[in-house]
């Protein structure tokens, strides 16, 4: 084998998976993306608010505690992007996009299960974020964030 | 049971507080997962093997909570909180606590 061979089998390797996970990444987080839009513009007739106590004027038959949960995890690309970043310091848009994904996510599930349960509103919407530690790499590799949404979901009877 | 995570139940009156209940559980994922999960971290997006794990738990943690509300003759929890913290490696604590009461 050629004295070079090895070398660049160790240095090809992240590159060739570096230029594959960023454009399958990408494919996935647009594709995300545009389910989000389009789910959002159909859960938008249910109000979600964050306020501790209903309206007055809301007539409430029943209530209960919605939940809405999501994991989800930046491609190896954005993660390599994000560790220069580390470097010289600002805004870290990958985690950014990641975090926003995964709220609106969380939010969405919260919402379609009030609904489908028959629902008409959210209150007390909060919003929790917990970070995964990986196993491997000593807990050091974030393998993902949890987003949960919880609010308490109100059947209405119209006056 | 009714379960809300505001102060009161909405459309009831509180009669009776019965303090603090709370319900937990720690979890740890299996290889099969993880392995699943580590391939998928490479191309990002949900994990979805760790979202039902993670449902699952938070599901247990809030039946054990009710169970103890059960127990102190409650029909209802108040103000129901989550949290989530990671003990040791590849695994989670979830745990929901509230205040048991009994409404009208």
């Amino acid at each position: 084998m050629e004295p070079w061979v090895e070398p660049a089998i160790r240095l090809g390797f992240p590159l060739f998976l570096l230029v594959v996970t960023y454009f399958i990444g990408s494919a996935v987080e647009r594709r995300h993306q545009r389910d989000l839009q389009r789910r959002e513009q159909r859960s938008r007739n249910l109000p979600a608010l964050t306020f501790q106590t209903p309206p007055e004027d809301w007539q409430i038959e029943e209530s209960a505690l919605v939940t809405g949960s999501v994991v989800i995890s930046i491609d190896y690309f954005k993660r390599f992007l994000a560790g220069l970043r580390g470097l010289v310091g600002g805004r870290v848009a990958s985690y950014e996009s990641l975090l926003d994904r995964a709220r609106r996510e969380a939010l969405l599930r919260m919402k379609e299960r009030a609904f489908d349960s028959g629902f008409g509103a959210v209150v007390n919407v909060r919003l929790e974020t917990s970070r995964l530690a990986s196993s491997s790499r000593r807990g050091q590799g974030t393998s993902g964030v949890e987003v949960l949404a919880f609010g308490t979901a109100l059947k209405l009877s119209r006056a | 049971m009714k379960l809300s995570n505001t102060e009161t139940i909405p459309g009831h009156t509180i009669r009776e507080f019965y303090g603090v209940v709370s319900g937990s559980t720690v979890r740890a994922k299996h290889v099969g997962r993880d392995l699943m999960a580590g391939l998928k971290n490479l191309v990002g997006g949900e994990l979805k093997g760790y979202t039902e794990l993670l449902q699952e738990a938070r599901q247990e943690a809030v039946d054990r909570m009710v169970e103890q509300a059960q127990s102190v003759g409650a029909n209802a929890v108040v103000n129901v909180r989550f949290s989530t913290s990671s003990v040791t490696q590849g695994a989670a604590e979830l745990f929901a606590y509230g205040t048991a009461v009994r409404v009208d």
